[in-house]
């Protein structure tokens, strides 16, 4: 198991998450002699996971069963421990394809957070791309860089504790792309252009507040960048039902025999198959301002020329 | 791009002034007059953060780093020297007179990195853009190509570098155009309060649209005839600032002739056909692909089958997400596969390598085991006519394919399924789900909602699969400006839907023993792996 790469049989030292039932989750580390606790009873790890096909279903001791699945970064977003606000899947969607993210794009990121995205960006740019992510709170860098070490893709990616405010990404001219989620991304901005390859890339920033992207775009066309386009992304859940609607009895069409006639009204009534929305959705995450940094021209140019004149004086 | 062409814009009135700024992100306070600013809006528009004209002085309020405010002050200095008169006879001043710096220099000077990877060729595929337009070329000498009403030719891209911006000039010819923004050339222009004033007259304008043809004659270009047009109108100064700017926007992109080239990629892409030709994608928007790349958890190195009638834009972006690793198995209805959308991405020829196709119409052979795809002599008794055996080779091409593709979907061990077409969705993902290996996620575009509510039960009748979910994407954009920041008036209505899940084994760990029906004949496999070896 990996989480950019496909295994067949459940081994010892994996993840995999165990699927109770209709939205109802834990993602367990598989060990030797271990046991996990679940609502339908124990499931052994040596007996009843290590060896198994991933997908299969497992029986509890109290008869029960789950179904054990392989990790992905979508599943992990669901399942993961939160240390902050995360990502979700439909943001990290939008973020993925709008940063033009592909196997061997270099990317930046800050904060790291809970690692939701990360896990997302190490999927799609394996097996040859990079993600440099950087968050100053101590304990957050360092449990994301241990999870990324226990989920096989601690080869691709590179924790830096430190302020990227101030300190920047730690990397000059690699980055295909950029992503911040961290509370005041103007100040970063200047950092991600630095980070960002000589030929231009793709930036991504995600604010909840539309102050903080008024902001960013300040900044953003302040340092250049083009394309300026903020969006905001929901994704609508259609729960499928099976409803019967009764239909109205309007009576025969010969009068009634009296206006006291206990006839007893038809209960006819259809079932039809629909979709309800959910009682309550996410209404808002936040907004997504993505920017396309331009090749740059000037500052080499003038630095080619300025050396070119020192060796003419 | 900043040319010596016009020493004027190099002159200014001090240079015994320093800067006075002395950390990074700090602006920059310069006082070196006007020239200044307007040098600084040439090369740098994007810098200045304010100018402001006193009666002693002109004030511009820049940010950047110190570095490159000082380079470009020390340069300033020597070529002011140059062209006052001090060094008129000096080395130094013929060389800088003789250095038309240009582009060429510029790229001299840029090209540590490997340039030659960023630059157009001829026969790539590119993207050309205005606005928000997108269109998907190849580029092809001597070829007009149509872009928004306008014809040009692309030969002039060939050599320049990707993102760079042309400007159709008089015979179709692309011109590399230089950074300048004609906001900041009425940036100075006087604003009025408000509107109260301003008569919609259709009088306003004093330039007439045969004015407006003549200047485009005289090779006037897309700027330029917008600065025309500001000068000549007659409420471009009494309209508020706001305005003004609507103004520019509006007759910029009227009159503008320029096209960016691009690179092609799937966000490029996808907003390309959604924009232009939603029909031939089945309506599928941008964002709602998206979901399906990243919710089929598509990445390098994995097996997914793809059934698309959506013009090959949803099989190119899984092969862009593959990144030429792994394998892509096309499963397409009718005579061939449709792909000219993967074409527009332009991949390098390895990527071939990863595509595989396979019929639809030998689904049922295939999972009944008795699809063969052993090589056969039909034309053995015809007479060897070059024809006949041209037509024998493609026959055993294809034959080939078919072998490779079945010894891919055989093992029922794929790692995702995408699709997306204007088929009924329920037939299509319940007969192409059989191929997933267990604790795999499937992802089902449909434009439409019922025919996904019956693959929703279906599914649940039959098993084999959880965390189902139909789903719809929404997107909203925004206009983010000073003080004018709201949603943007217009939005999709919608994006078509999603119904995804992950697949999961449908025997119970009691009956593991018991041999299952629906076994393919382990014979048959043999002999098709046997065959391709
Ligand atoms: C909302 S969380 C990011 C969540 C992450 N995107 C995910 O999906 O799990 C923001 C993180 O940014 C970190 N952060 C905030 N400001 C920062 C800065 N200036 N430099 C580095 N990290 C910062 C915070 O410590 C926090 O962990």
């Amino acid at each position: 198991m990996s989480f950019v790469e496909y295994s067949e049989f459940i081994q010892e030292g994996d993840v995999a998450i165990i699927f109770l039932g209709h939205d109802s989750m834990m993602p367990i580390k598989v060990q030797q002699g271990a046991q996990t606790q679940t609502r339908y009873g124990v499931i052994r790890h040596s007996k009843d996971l290590i060896g198994q096909r991933f997908g299969t279903k497992v029986t509890c001791s109290k008869g029960g069963w789950v179904y054990v699945l392989h990790p992905t970064p979508e599943l992990w977003t669901l399942n993961l421990p939160h240390r902050t606000q995360i990502l979700y899947t439909t943001d990290i969607a939008n973020i993925t394809m709008m940063l033009e993210l592909k196997p061997g794009s270099v990317v930046c990121e800050s904060g790291t957070g809970s690692g939701s995205l990360s896990h997302a960006i190490l999927r799609t740019i394996a097996p040859t791309g990079h993600l440099h992510t950087v968050e100053f709170h101590q304990q957050r860098a360092e449990k994301a860089a241990e999870e990324f070490r226990e989920h096989r893709v601690g080869h691709l990616v590179t924790v830096r504790n430190q302020d990227v405010c101030k300190e920047g990404f730690g990397v000059t001219g690699v980055a295909d792309a950029v992503f911040l989620d961290i509370p005041s991304p103007w100040e970063a901005i200047q950092h991600a252009k630095s980070a960002m390859k000589k030929q231009g890339g793709r930036v991504c920033s995600f604010s909840p507040c539309i102050e903080q992207v008024q902001k960013t775009c300040e900044a953003l066309a302040g340092q250049g960048f083009e394309e300026i386009s903020t969006v905001e992304v929901l994704l609508r859940v259609h729960e499928v039902r099976s409803i019967t609607l009764p239909l109205p009895d309007f009576g025969p069409d010969k009068p009634l025999e009296t206006p006291t006639d206990t006839r007893i009204p038809s209960n006819a009534s259809v079932l039809c198959k629909t979709t309800t929305p959910p009682r309550e959705m996410a209404g808002h995450t936040g907004y997504l301002t993505f920017a396309t940094k331009p090749r740059i021209h000037c500052l080499f140019y003038l630095q080619f020329v300025y050396f070119g004149l020192i060796m003419w004086i | 791009m900043f040319e010596f062409d016009h020493p004027t814009v190099l002159f200014y009135n001090s240079l015994s002034r320093r800067l006075d700024a002395t950390t990074w992100n700090e602006p920059i306070r310069v006082d070196y007059g006007e020239r200044l600013i307007h040098l600084l809006s040439t090369i740098c528009p994007e810098r200045i953060l304010n100018a402001k004209e006193t009666q002693a002085s002109t004030w511009v309020y820049v940010v950047g780093d110190i570095s490159y405010f000082s380079i470009l002050l020390f340069l300033l200095g020597i070529l002011n020297e140059c062209y006052s008169g001090s060094y008129k006879s000096s080395l130094l001043f013929s060389w800088l007179s003789s250095q038309k710096i240009r582009r060429e220099t510029v790229l001299m000077a840029d090209n540590e990195d490997d340039d030659s990877q960023q630059r157009v060729n001829e026969g790539d595929y590119v993207v050309l853009k205005r606005g928000d337009i997108y269109k998907a070329v190849q580029i092809q000498k001597k070829k007009k190509t149509v872009f928004e009403k306008q014809w040009f030719f692309l030969d002039n891209a060939v050599g320049e570098l990707y993102g760079t911006t042309f400007e159709v000039v008089s015979g179709g010819t692309l011109q590399p155009r230089k950074p300048k923004h004609v906001e900041h050339a009425a940036d100075a222009k006087e604003a009025g309060t408000d509107n109260r004033h301003i008569l919609d007259d259709g009088k306003s304008q004093k330039l007439t649209r045969d004015d407006i043809e003549t200047l485009k004659e005289q090779g006037l270009k897309g700027q330029e005839i917008v600065q025309q047009l500001i000068e000549n109108s007659t409420t471009f100064r009494d309209k508020t600032e706001f305005a003004q700017e609507k103004y520019i926007k509006k007759k910029k992109k009227k009159y503008e002739n320029s096209v960016m080239v691009l690179r092609p990629s799937c966000r490029i892409l996808a907003m390309m056909y959604h924009g232009r030709e939603p029909g031939k994608i089945c309506h599928l928007r941008y964002d709602t692909l998206a979901q399906m790349l990243t919710l089929g958890n598509i990445h390098a190195g994995s097996k997914v089958l793809v059934f698309e009638t959506c013009a090959g834009l949803v099989l190119g972006a899984v092969m862009e997400r593959m990144g030429g690793y792994g394998s892509v198995v096309q499963m397409y209805p009718g005579g061939g596969p449709v792909r000219a959308g993967v074409e527009s991405f332009g991949f390098p020829p390895h990527f071939n390598e990863t595509l595989h196709e396979f019929p639809i119409q030998h689904v049922n052979a295939l999972l009944a085991g008795t699809l063969d795809t052993d090589a056969k002599d039909i034309d053995a008794g015809r007479s060897p006519t070059s024809e006949g055996q041209e037509k024998k080779v493609r026959m055993e091409e294809k034959r080939k394919k078919l072998a490779a593709a079945a010894v891919l979907l055989q093992g029922r061990n794929a790692d995702g399924l995408v699709i997306a077409s204007r088929f009924h969705p329920c037939p299509v993902l319940l007969g192409l789900i059989k191929f997933l290996a267990p604790s795999r996620p499937f992802v089902v575009y449909s434009q439409y909602k019922e025919p996904l509510i019956e693959c929703y039960t279906k599914l649940r009748e039959q098993g084999g699969a959880v965390s189902l979910r139909l789903t719809d994407s929404w997107i909203r954009h925004y206009q983010v400006l000073p003080n004018r920041t709201h949603p943007v008036l217009l939005m999709s209505g919608g994006g078509g839907y999603l119904l995804s899940g992950t697949t999961v084994t449908t025997d119970t760990p009691k009956v593991n023993t018991e041999p299952t029906s629906v076994e393919e004949p382990a014979a048959k496999r043999v002999k098709l792996e046997e065959e391709t070896e």
